[in-house]
């Protein structure tokens, strides 16, 4: 399998295009094996161990909790869907015309991508400023997690792993590769700006690189956008999982339940409540509306 | 070192009687295929080694690719027809002579002889960057090397670019366009016909092709209705040289007159995109209006802002003569 386009200039040389559109199938292919092989093993674990996805959730005692816990403010809910939309928009305006079909995509897809940078810039800053940086950071607590669930998997066992904070590993991990590889896209994506004409410019190719530069360009902007590919494959099986659909819901309105947050997070990793003294059991819960913490140890 | 470009690279050569089994070899090779009609763009592009096709479907021996046939509906004309014989019909000399006159304008004699309307019309672009074999978007890349500052450009676009600058050269193609011609195109799914100007193809939606044929489809007609039989025509070829050149640019319309009064008309122009342009508001523009001076001036003046026309670092001349072209073609009809 070809990885990369090269074509040959009139002197015979042998110039750096792109990336193959092999790598795009092989992309696909890697995201629906992925989605298939992961769902017959949770079928199979579901079929073998009944009931396990209603196993009863942690009892609240000790926590002061509301009912809904806010997990998205409507800010980082804006932001998803934008962003969700333009990294559609940009898939479908870069690969459609690859597999056959025809349509002005050039305008359409820069303007797109125009748009996820700037929604990208505003999350970093967001993230940055605002929230809690490190609550999406991989640490000691996550690695554990992260290892005894692979341990799971592959050993079949059913060992209870450490609850996670705000953002469970394998989120955490998503984050991360989709982050490299949009930022890649991003970056590659405003050079190849120059290359066209745009509101900002015409397009002058020849300047900031060389053709075999541009080439490097062009494999970098282009393994951005097949990982990418996988990345959103993955990321949309999973969000329409039954078993996920209590996090995909809180992307559309917001909270989770007092129920899920107990079953799926560690109070102490990502604070919400007030812990009670032990003499004020009796307050163990309020139903009394929505309630919103970032948290100190919210990891 | 120089590469030494003067002996066609191998290929298989298909000399099919019937348009179905043209099509089948062209489903059988697909990319790797190449029709070949009169062989005049072909033939550059084998001796050049650019174009490398493992198959040819040569296309020569087709009858049923060529002659004019006259009907009630109008004038049917196979793709394989020489360009000479289509300059000199007589039907079509004395019904759609902006056709035969543009089709008079085509290369030489000895070209015309041997070259084919479909060929004229379905023939690559002849931006030199592209045809010297650099890897430019047209030919798979990620550069236009006619559209950076220091290109030489003279003979590229002024619209309608989308990466790749370079310029349809069809000299039939306005013509064509001007009086509504469809085009008749066969391929395994069976025929589909379109309009003359969807034919071509914009370089926004596919870089590598210049019309809207796939790789296992034949343009096998071309069919102009009565529409515009007797109208009013105007043709005009611009080039550097009286014969023998491709056009810098060319002007091609059909007026209908009622009364001194403009009743229909349709212009196109070729060599200002990378695909002839019909210019549709300029035709509503003049409609209801006496053919004067004043209105082609107006005209030509539309025909640029309309299709935000900008010139490239030396082309800028393309501008005032495609309003003049306009403004001669709408002063210059007699209907």
């Amino acid at each position: 399998m070809e990885l990369w386009r090269k074509l040959a200039n009139p002197w015979g040389q042998e110039v750096l295009i792109g990336i193959s559109w092999n790598l795009m199938w092989a992309a696909i292919v890697f995201g629906l094996g992925f989605v298939a092989v992961h769902f017959v093993w949770a079928r199979a674990k579901a079929n073998g161990t009944p009931g396990s996805d209603h196993a009863e959730s942690n009892s609240s005692e000790g926590w002061n909790l509301p009912v809904k816990i806010l997990r998205h403010a409507m800010s980082e809910r804006v932001f998803h869907w934008l962003m969700s939309a333009t990294m559609i928009v940009l898939l479908v305006t870069a690969f459609f015309p690859i597999v056959g079909v025809q349509f002005a995509w050039v305008e359409i897809h820069w303007i797109a991508g125009l748009v996820l940078a700037v929604t990208i810039l505003y999350h970093i800053i967001q993230a940055t400023v605002w929230q809690n940086f490190w609550a999406m950071w991989i640490d000691k607590d996550d690695i554990k997690a992260g290892k005894l669930e692979l341990n799971n998997i592959l050993s079949n066992n059913e060992e209870e792993a450490p609850k996670a904070g705000k953002y469970p590993v394998d989120h955490k991990l998503f984050h991360h590769a989709a982050s490299v590889s949009g930022l890649l896209a991003i970056a590659t994506g405003l050079l190849m700006m120059l290359r066209i004409d745009t509101w900002f410019g015409l397009a002058d190719p020849d300047r900031v690189f060389s053709d075999a530069g541009w080439g490097v360009v062009y494999v970098l902007h282009g393994l951005g956008g097949v990982g990418l590919i996988t990345l959103v494959i993955t990321h949309i099986y999973f969000a329409v999982r039954p078993d996920k659909w209590w996090i995909t819901k809180s992307m559309f309105f917001g909270w989770i339940t007092r129920d899920d947050y107990l079953k799926h997070h560690d109070p102490e990793r990502w604070v919400v409540g007030k812990k009670e003294a032990p003499g004020q059991a009796e307050a163990g819960s309020n139903d009394s509306g929505l309630t919103y913490s970032e948290g100190n140890r919210s990891t | 070192m120089a590469i030494i470009r003067d002996m066609i690279s191998g290929f298989e050569l298909f000399q099919p009687t019937a348009v179905d089994d043209a099509i089948e070899l062209l489903s059988r090779y697909g990319d790797d295929g190449w029709v070949l009609s009169g062989g005049l763009d072909s033939f550059d592009w084998f001796k050049d080694r650019i174009k490398k096709p493992t198959a040819v479907v040569d296309l020569t021996n087709v009858e049923e690719l060529k002659g004019v046939r006259i009907s009630s509906d109008g004038v049917e004309i196979g793709a394989m027809t020489t360009i000479t014989e289509v300059s000199k019909h007589p039907h079509l000399l004395e019904n759609y002579s902006i056709l035969a006159q543009a089709a008079g304008h085509i290369a030489t004699p000895q070209i015309r002889n041997r070259g084919t309307l479909g060929g004229n019309l379905s023939q690559d672009t002849r931006c030199w960057y592209y045809r010297s074999g650099w890897p430019c978007y047209r030919a798979g890349g990620n550069v236009c090397y006619a559209g950076t500052p220091t290109s030489m450009n003279r003979e590229h676009c002024i619209t309608g670019a989308s990466r790749c600058v370079a310029v349809n050269p069809s000299d039939s193609a306005p013509a064509l366009i001007a009086l509504g011609a469809q085009f008749v195109i066969r391929g395994p799914g069976g025929e589909k016909i379109v309009e003359a100007q969807d034919y071509f193809m914009s370089p926004a939606v596919d870089i590598q092709r210049m019309t809207v044929l796939e790789p296992d489809e034949l343009l096998t007609s071309i069919r102009i209705p009565t529409t515009w039989s007797g109208a009013g025509f105007y043709y005009e070829k611009m080039e550097d040289r009286k014969a023998w050149d491709f056009a810098l640019m060319s002007v091609a319309s059909a007026i209908k007159m009622s009364g001194g009064i403009i009743e229909d008309a349709r212009l196109a122009v070729n060599g200002v995109a990378p695909f002839p342009v019909r210019l549709e508001v300029v035709e509503s523009f003049i409609k209801g209006k006496e053919p004067t001076d004043e209105l082609g001036m107006a005209a030509g003046q539309l025909s640029l802002s309309t299709t935000n026309a900008q010139p490239l670092r030396h082309n800028d001349f393309k501008l005032p003569l495609m309003r003049n072209l306009v403004r001669r073609s709408i002063r210059g009809t007699e209907g």
